[in-house]
């Protein structure tokens, strides 16, 4: 066996786009999302934010900051981990597990970049895509419920109270809306679903991205993976203020350090499950598999600049989003608990609901016309 | 709110203590609360984690020696207290305050109330959930705490009035640093305006909540802001007018439902109408001294003390047994951050008062924490407990 | 700061001779020196007193500001209940002194009439001793449960340290029993600290 039939092999295959695209990108990208955080919310408040953290042995260089990244995970792991007395050990041990697979087996079905020949950019395209998202993302639940119940804590009792509610009831919202997107691609692929956002309206001019065609989906699964995630305005379970810190009262070290990478992954594959649905996935406007088509012109590009400029786009698009994810945290107050149950049923469900029939109108309309 | 008999669920209401230490205890303070889910149906305010004994203190020590206390009392606007007790031993004695000296009071207590009242917003807007502008507040603050300590030399232990008069004058370049400052907090004031006052989530979330009936807020003897906020217009600076505060024009906000939307309201518009009081008595400061020369009270000139033998005598006395008032007992009132701050000091002569009481406005606030929180949410204990602005060191001295 | 003694020919009496009118048996005596017009009254009957100021028009005394107490040591009787009044209608205000002797501290409590002195009555009690009949929840304040004595008294040493606590199991239910120790003499307990 030589190497290039080792590397055909579909499992080696799967195993070194896992470790690539999750190792190497989405854990980079969600440790670098924790500064981040901290640098966008300074930027925010009018400072400068972490800017301390330095190598003395390389001559104290600061780098503005990204060696916090190094400090915080070596100050996790260094910190004494507590189990509270009466606190249950099993689920305490593995109620973070549940959050961070959650956040963490979603990537799987996400397209990084267009497939070129047969070798696509996505660890595994299942036919039930988005079936299996949402299915990952409701075992998200059993991390908080299961942290908050086990910690034999009043507080952090009343933090996975709210986050069974909250997250529940936003699962509702978020498959709905998805509804909308399933209707109008018809399939739940989601390799399919970014290959069908490449096609155009009025000749080349205006791409179908699922922004355009399901602009009240997109905003309500925003909203509603916000929910899921817990961030701000949503963030009730970590109450901060009331409840110190809900669910998580009661971690320190690397469990909490696993509870708060799970949390920036979340928000990470949140922006990209909405670049991957609602904004044309990796798409670059106009760009086909051989080049740039517009208005009947053509600028042919070799196949790795498209790959390259696929991958760009699709960063660029993540990193946007997380920007606006994190500037809504730093800008927005909080809603109260029984605010966020009022405002899921009774204002976004029947939003939700006359979103999947108009969409069913429309698309029926379509068809009849042409 | 369901009635726990109706329930045949064998449940019990939960007792959970929010305090000591809590993000959004301010000072230290401790509620024993009794929820019914998320709704509270009994309330128990447990204070004094910051209990230093000033009225013992101040009982030990003499009239000059008790001002550095006052700067701790309410410590966002510690120049107010300064003033407060110097106005009340003033009484005692029958002092006349040189007219330069109470306008620059007046300049300094305008300052305290806006740290105050920033400190307040800033740290409602924190604790439920607008944390940048708690940070832009911050911000604000600093430029009038760096205003403060040209003035005094600390942004907190001000130490600054005497008896008589002030400690200093205010310094050169005071004024334009002080309409320069002005200027920019103002502007800060006007984003977090922008930000807040106009954006659902924190409307619901103040809207309603906390409600006090104007009888109940008599009752309880609320004053200050709160007071304000249900609809009453009692300002200690028109109904009691003291210092130079006749000769100014300035309006009183008065809220209408007495909520803690109305709350935060009525402090934002205080601050805007104490930055006016700052710039009509900016204009208007006179020339003349800063201290009494009233010897029974104030240190005389070092000049006089090594020249004149009666200077020396009067600064011995002075500085070993303290000024001594004349036997009687006063109580002086100014309007606080807060609301009412009266102390009530009684003299027999000595050097140190028979008993020196503050009456910390923040009390009755505290006092009625319990029938305001009643019936509501536990995330409505953040909003609560941020607009009646407890100050530790003024509630419990 | 009030229509008062101060107004030469002021057809309006001020507001301590319209007490001492109303209430001969309660008012010892009454001055308004510095322009504050202060009442002293005898305890009994002062609920009455209290009533009359808060309920009659021409008193219209709704805001309860202070309540607090002095120890007048050498001197007898040797403490005085202080309560400061306000109206807000008439704009006037008012001072009421209640002497007490050591041995008898005990007065009305008026907390029925205004629910401020609720808190009030309970600090005056923590510092004081001074009980307050009909008060609802006479506990300690801003002290501990379990410290002994009552500070604001002018026999209590300033410098004096109370022994550490040990450490409370938690209860569910916030009551405790007030245990009022009045110590022997001036006792400075060792503390290792």
């Amino acid at each position: 066996m030589n190497i290039v039939e080792i590397l055909l092999n579909p499992y080696v295959q799967a195993i070194l786009k896992i470790v690539v695209f999750v190792l190497l990108f989405v854990m980079m990208v969600g440790t670098v999302m924790t500064l981040m955080e901290r640098k966008w919310m300074s930027a925010v408040q009018d400072r400068i934010g972490p800017n301390r953290a330095n190598l003395p042995l390389l001559g104290g260089i600061r780098a503005h900051g990204a060696f916090h990244i190094l400090a915080d995970g070596l100050k996790s792991i260094f910190k004494e981990d507590t189990v509270p007395d009466g606190a249950d050990r099993f689920m305490f041990t593995i109620a973070p597990f549940f959050a961070f697979i959650s956040a963490i087996v979603i990537w799987a079905l996400i397209p990084f970049a267009g497939p070129i020949g047969d070798f696509k950019f996505q660890i595994t395209d299942l036919n039930p895509g988005l079936l299996f998202i949402f299915a990952i993302t409701s075992l998200g639940v059993y991390g908080a419920v299961l942290g908050g119940w086990s910690s034999n804590n009043k507080f952090a009792l009343l933090g996975a109270a709210r986050a069974t509610s909250q997250m529940l009831s936003y699962e509702v919202f978020l498959g709905l809306s998805l509804m909308g997107v399933f209707m109008v691609h018809g399939t739940l692929q989601v390799g399919t679903i970014v290959e069908q956002q490449n096609q155009y309206w009025f000749g080349d001019l205006i791409p179908k991205w699922g922004m355009i065609t399901q602009p009240v989906g997109f905003v309500i699964f925003f909203t509603a993976m916000l929910a899921e995630a817990k961030r701000l305005p949503f963030d009730a379970p970590e109450g901060e203020s009331e409840i110190i810190a809900g669910y998580f009262l009661e971690y320190s070290g690397m469990r909490y350090a696993a509870f708060m990478l799970a949390e920036y992954i979340a928000i990470v594959g949140v922006a990209a499950l909405t670049t991957t649905l609602f904004l044309g996935g990796y798409h670059v406007p106009w760009l086909h598999a051989d080049g740039f088509h517009l208005l009947g012109g053509h600028w042919a590009l070799p196949q790795w600049i498209v790959t390259v400029l696929q991958i760009g786009s699709f960063a660029t698009k993540v990193i946007v989003l997380c920007w606006f994810i994190i500037l809504v945290r730093w800008t927005v107050p909080r809603f109260r608990f029984d605010q966020i149950m009022d405002l899921g049923w009774k204002k976004l469900l029947p939003v939700t609901i006359a979103n999947v029939v108009v969409t069913a109108v429309v698309l029926l309309l379509w068809d009849w016309i042409g | 709110m369901r009635r726990l008999e109706n329930l045949d669920l064998g449940a019990e209401p939960m007792v959970i203590e929010i305090g000591p230490s809590h993000p959004a205890m301010h000072g230290i303070t401790r509620m024993l609360t009794k929820l019914d889910g998320e709704v509270i149906v009994d309330l128990d305010v447990d204070i004094g984690y910051l209990h230093r004994g000033f009225e013992k203190e101040a009982e030990n020590s003499n009239y000059i020696q008790i001002v550095p206390y006052t700067d701790r009392l309410n410590y966002v606007s510690p120049l107010i207290n300064n003033v407060g007790y110097s106005m009340a031993v003033e009484k005692l004695f029958g002092l006349e305050v040189p007219r330069r000296a109470e306008f620059a009071r007046v300049i300094m207590m305008e300052i305290s109330r806006i740290t105050d009242h920033l400190t307040c917003l800033g740290a409602m807007a924190m604790e439920v959930g607008a944390m940048s502008v708690f940070i832009w507040f911050v911000k604000a603050r600093e430029y009038l705490w760096e205003l403060v300590e040209e003035v005094t030399g600390a942004r907190l232990t001000t130490n600054w009035t005497r008896i008589g008069g002030n400690a200093n004058d205010l310094p050169d370049g005071f004024l334009s640093m002080l309409s320069d400052r002005l200027t920019k907090v103002e502007a800060v004031i006007d984003e977090g305006d922008a930000m807040l006052l106009r954006n659902k989530i924190f409307i619901d979330r103040m809207k309603g909540v906390g409600i006090l009936s104007k009888e109940r807020a008599v009752s309880y003897a609320f004053t200050g802001p709160m007071l304000r906020a249900c609809g009453v217009p009692y300002d200690v600076r028109r109904a009691d007018p003291y210092s130079v505060y006749p000769e100014l024009d300035f309006e009183i906000p008065v809220g209408s439902v007495g909520d803690c939307f109305d709350r935060f309201l009525v402090r934002m518009e205080e601050m805007r109408q104490s930055m006016s009081i700052i710039r009509q008595a900016s204009e208007k400061l006179p020339a003349g001294g800063y201290l009494t020369h009233d010897r029974r009270a104030s240190l005389p000139d070092k000049l006089d003390v090594f020249s004149s033998i009666e200077g020396l005598i009067d600064h011995f006395k002075i500085v070993m047994e303290g000024p001594k008032p004349p036997p009687g007992e006063t109580y002086t009132a100014v309007e606080g951050g807060n609301g009412e701050l009266g102390f009530y000091i009684v003299s027999n002569g000595t050097g140190q008062p028979v008993k020196c009481r503050v009456r910390p406005p923040c009390f009755n606030f505290v006092a009625a924490l319990r029938e305001m929180c009643i019936g509501h949410y536990v995330a409505d204990i953040v909003p609560i407990f941020g607009s009646v602005n407890m100050i530790g060191g003024e509630l419990e001295r | 700061m009030t229509a008062s003694a101060e107004t030469p020919n002021s057809a309006v009496p001020p507001l301590t001779a319209l007490l001492q009118a109303a209430f001969p048996q309660s008012v010892r005596d009454r001055h308004a020196q510095g322009g504050e017009e202060t009442v002293i009254v005898r305890r009994q009957g002062m609920l009455d007193l209290f009533r009359f100021l808060r309920d009659d028009p021409r008193c219209a005394f709704d805001l309860m500001i202070d309540l607090t107490a002095v120890d007048h040591l050498p001197r007898t009787p040797r403490f005085e209940v202080v309560v400061h009044l306000k109206s807000l209608a008439h704009n006037h205000r008012l001072r009421v002194k209640i002497p007490i002797e050591e041995g008898q501290e005990e007065v009305d409590s008026i907390s029925a009439l205004w629910v401020a002195a609720d808190w009030y009555e309970r600090e005056c009690f923590d510092m004081y001793g001074i009980r307050f009949a009909g008060h609802p929840d006479l506990r300690r304040l801003l002290l501990y449960p379990e410290f002994a004595g009552h500070p604001l008294r002018k026999d209590y040493d300033h410098r004096l340290q109370q022994p550490r606590v040990p450490l409370r199991a938690v209860r569910e239910r916030h009551d405790y029993e007030m245990r009022v120790q009045y110590p022997e003499g001036v006792e400075k307990p060792r503390n290792p600290a």
